[in-house]
């Protein structure tokens, strides 16, 4: 036991733990893994690591833990668990600030679940170009990428005869603040879309 | 009293019928609102996933568009827009350095002016629900209904300071002044999934059965939300939801201000009923309704 203890290959990075705090101004040393946080959570039991585990994941350093488990892209940012941290961590804020540095470092996400930063992209790109989410054009889109044409195409037709979707995009005069906006803050922060 | 208003994306697409109902309802209660025509997207949660600065400009450049048209309340019936709103707000009242690259992203130092609010505090808070009731035409007698608050309208508590965060209860006063028989039930805030309808729909459909399963089986006839999100999930998946868990729940999916437009008279054209996918007419009419 001990043996495999020691052949165990632990990458600490004492850096991570600080980056994650200074993005989400929170102090995961407050946390005494009281488990509310993952017992409330909707979406804990697809998770390969619960939120319990990921916050002290941050504080041991653990960055390859962290970013390597499903659970900040599992989670739905409902705020239950931030709702109910008796010691006030912002717990979906933290998630939120591993998802920035997968955005940040551009990092490899198994496939699984890499439909959902995909599909953040296409939203943000979506709404980059006209100012306003563009629901027709999102979902095309992310069906190009997906290759999953077939998927929902029932309901599309269904919610299309209800004259629910638009099937044209609405933009505002202002677009191309729109775009500067984009642009001018990911360039603070390092990032491309 | 005039306010300006914030539909967000989804109330000018897939979620038309909410923006129409409340218009509907803002009217007959003598409240005047104005639509700040520049108007962009408030980025949403892929804006809060990917980006920090982002996620506070977006809905600060919004807010800077409604301050310099000197109004001083907007009004923002998507729950997904208005935690938006109100969470950069928070941010940047607590970090002075995002602040500050917010103003230079949109060349703007946005003052502060401008105070966000769902029509359910405005109808509750503004209007007040003894008035309300004096507006009640057709009492909504007979409709056994819950209301589905969702996530984002309550929580955070520390960012949206709006209602009782575990079990919120202004949609419930609202429809019953409406006369609606408004039943008590576990999943007032529970999660739908949201964000995941197209992503992880899988798991949307886990959520939302446990939703429906208790909505059916406290009694309920329909479910009332405040949240394109919410409806969208709800309202559109039932089909699906009987293919992978074997329940039909037939359960319509209704946003209060349209059960609300209804008490007070409106037709059910202008409510935009029929664009259910669930379709809500069977009800009214075995409950006498229409």
């Amino acid at each position: 036991m001990i043996k495999k203890i020691f052949k165990m290959k632990i990458k600490i990075d004492s850096g991570f733990r600080e980056e994650i705090e200074k993005d989400s101004g929170q102090n995961v040393n407050l946390c005494f893994q009281c488990m509310k946080c993952t017992a409330g959570c909707p979406m804990a039991d697809e998770m390969n690591a619960s939120p319990a585990r990921i916050v002290h994941a941050i504080r041991l350093g653990l960055k390859d833990k962290v970013l390597k488990s499903n659970t900040m892209w599992v989670c739905a940012s409902c705020q239950t668990c931030t709702t109910r941290c008796p010691q006030d961590i912002d717990i979906a804020e933290l998630m939120e600030a591993c998802r920035h540095i997968f955005f940040k470092e551009a990092l490899e996400i198994s496939d699984d679940i890499k439909v959902i930063p995909l599909f953040y992209r296409i939203a943000l790109k979506n709404i980059r170009t006209f100012g306003r989410m563009y629901e027709v054009g999102m979902i095309a889109a992310l069906k190009f990428a997906t290759r999953e044409f077939f998927k929902d195409l029932k309901l599309g037709v269904k919610m299309g005869l209800k004259g629910k979707l638009k099937i044209l995009p609405e933009s505002p005069k202002n677009r191309k603040e729109v775009k500067k906006i984009f642009d001018r803050a990911l360039e603070i922060e390092g990032k491309k879309l | 009293m005039i306010y300006a208003y914030y539909p967000g994306c989804s109330l000018h697409s897939t979620a038309s019928e909410y923006d129409a109902s409340i218009k509907v309802v803002f009217k007959k209660l003598g409240l005047e609102l104005h639509e700040v025509p520049e108007w962009i997207c408030c980025g949403t949660t892929p804006a809060h996933s990917a980006s920090r600065v982002l996620s506070a400009a977006l809905p600060i450049k919004n807010l800077s568009i409604v301050e310099k048209e000197n109004f001083t309340e907007v009004a923002v019936p998507c729950a997904a827009c208005f935690q938006s709103l109100k969470s950069a707000v928070y941010e940047t009242g607590h970090d002075e350095v995002l602040k500050q690259q917010v103003d230079k992203v949109i060349d703007y130092s946005y003052q502060g002016k401008v105070r966000i609010r769902h029509p359910l505090d405005i109808l509750t808070n503004d209007v007040g629900i003894d008035k309300i009731k004096t507006f009640v035409k057709k009492p909504l007698k007979g409709l056994k209904i819950v209301c589905y608050y969702g996530c984002l309208l309550t929580r955070p508590p520390k960012v949206v300071a709006f209602d009782n965060t575990e079990y919120p209860e202004t949609m419930d006063e609202i429809l019953k002044v409406c006369k609606a028989d408004v039943l008590d039930w576990s999943y007032k805030t529970d999660c739908c999934g949201a964000s995941f309808a197209l992503s992880r729909t899988d798991s949307v459909l886990k959520l939302t059965n446990l939703i429906l399963e208790n909505a059916k089986a406290i009694g309920a006839d329909a479910i009332a939300v405040a949240c394109p999100l919410c409806h969208a999930n709800l309202d559109t998946r039932q089909d699906d939801i009987y293919k992978k868990y074997n329940a039909r729940y037939d359960l319509p999916v209704f946003y209060f201000s349209q059960l609300m437009g209804l008490a007070l008279g409106a037709d059910i054209k202008e409510l935009g009923l029929k664009k259910h996918i669930v379709d809500p007419l069977k009800l009214f009419k075995n409950t006498g309704l229409i």
